[in-house]
């Protein structure tokens, strides 16, 4: 298996270690792109191109996560690849609104099916911003807190099962409190702040306990005391960067429909804003 | 700030508090960021962790943490809002800001470092001015917006 093989890759010895990052951003950044193109020639206006980038950004930042850059056996490299994968890669590609570019370009028939899956009770629950920050942040305390982290470093399955709860859960959190995506009976504003900063604050306390009791934590791992104290570190302050990308994306939502349904009502017509698609 | 088109009557004593709420939020974000950044980092007064004196103290700092950082997003957002609506008032979102530090600095001051005991400014010191300072700060902080947003403004300025 090639997880720890590329220590020395950074420095160009093992080229073929890019080969799945690289695969990882051209499928994941070329069927989007795809999309787009048709997308353009069905609507007749172009895909916003915040999206595209956005979501480009959120398959090198996977891609960045699979790397030799990030294998090292290190506390701090297994933060790095958290980071990537479970917070900035989510926000990246749900911020590129992948399911609107989705029904955009399906026959009706195809997106009728999309829709109804969208609407089914299990996919409300499950997108649920609570059900969501649970299995996001919740599942950090779960790996951070018992012997499952060490077993991750053992087994090489475990560590990718790992790793895709990571992106899938992470995912879903940014989706439930930020996502520009259609979600039917999306909870409200003040329900997503609350969620928001709940799990913000609990992301930021697991941080800091992995800090505090740096030497014992996570369970069965044997990392240096500073290495274990920088990694919480990143931690706590990568769940910052997170918690602003996400809170400007949730109150730009909001910020556009009041735009929106104050030009309705013809009120402030004075200013314009420049109204995104 | 210029070129918007204010309506007299939300100017001054107004109806209109919205300015002002988004000045709130960003301030009371902005100072517990500065607190953050300036003595625990910077200066190490009190460290990255030693406000865990208890569970809770830890449990709530992290709260009071995410909810600055999203209040000050927020601010922002509601003064853009207010913007669009043509209906910012400049002197109120400054009142709001001065206000929104300055509440800040009292409750650190007094609930969070006296009452609760989360954590101390400094420790191995005499605390004494470390809380004096502290707490003119907030009243001064609380003084200059009272009056920024209260004071009549001169009647015929233009905005």
């Amino acid at each position: 298996m090639t997880t720890h093989a590329g220590h020395h890759a950074a420095t160009g010895a093992d080229p073929g270690a890019w080969l799945l990052p690289l695969v990882v951003v051209l499928v994941t950044a070329g069927i989007y792109l795809v999309g787009t193109r048709r997308w353009q020639r069905r609507r007749g206006r172009a895909w916003d191109p915040w999206r595209t980038a956005s979501w480009i950004a959120g398959a090198v930042a996977i891609a960045l996560a699979l790397s030799p850059l990030t294998d090292s056996p290190t506390a701090r490299a297994h933060m790095v690849q958290h980071l990537l994968l479970g917070m900035l890669a989510p926000v990246g590609l749900v911020l590129g609104a992948p399911v609107t570019l989705l029904l955009g370009v399906l026959r009706p028939d195809a997106a009728r099916v999309v829709t109804a899956v969208l609407r089914t009770p299990a996919f409300h629950l499950l997108s649920h911003p609570v059900t969501a920050a649970v299995l996001n942040v919740g599942g950090m305390f779960v790996l951070y807190l018992t012997p499952l982290y060490a077993l991750s470093t053992e087994s090489t399955a475990v560590h990718h099962l790992v790793h895709a709860h990571f992106l899938i859960a992470g995912y879903l959190f940014a989706w439930a409190i930020a996502g520009p995506d259609p979600a039917p009976r999306r909870p409200g504003m003040a329900t997503r702040v609350v969620v928001l900063i709940t799990a913000g604050a609990a992301h930021a306390y697991l941080a800091k306990l992995l800090y505090a009791r740096a030497g014992e934590l996570p369970p069965g791992t044997d990392y240096a005391v500073a290495d274990m104290q920088a990694a919480a570190q990143w931690m706590y302050y990568g769940g910052d960067v997170v918690d602003v990308m996400l809170a400007v994306a949730l109150f730009a939502t909001w910020l556009r429909r009041r735009s929106r349904s104050r030009e309705n009502l013809g009120v402030g017509s004075a200013v314009v804003g420049t109204p995104r698609t | 700030m210029t070129g918007e088109r204010v309506d007299p009557a939300t100017r001054g004593r107004s109806v209109n508090t919205r300015s002002a709420w988004g000045g709130v939020l960003i301030g009371l974000g902005l100072v517990a960021s500065i607190d953050e950044i300036v003595l625990h980092q910077l200066l190490r007064w009190h460290h990255f962790y030693d406000k865990s004196t208890s569970e809770m103290g830890l449990i709530s700092d992290g709260l009071l943490h995410a909810a600055t950082v999203v209040a000050m997003v927020a601010g922002f957002f509601v003064l853009i809002d207010v913007r669009r609506a043509g209906s910012l008032v400049p002197r109120q979102a400054w009142a709001g800001l001065l206000l929104g530090m300055g509440a800040f600095q009292l409750w650190d001051g007094t609930i969070n470092h006296k009452l609760l005991g989360l954590h101390e400014i400094r420790y191995g010191v005499d605390l004494l001015p470390y809380d004096l300072t502290w707490l003119v700060f907030a009243v001064i902080l609380l003084g200059a917006g009272a009056l920024l947003l209260w004071r009549r403004p001169a009647a015929s300025r233009p905005s």
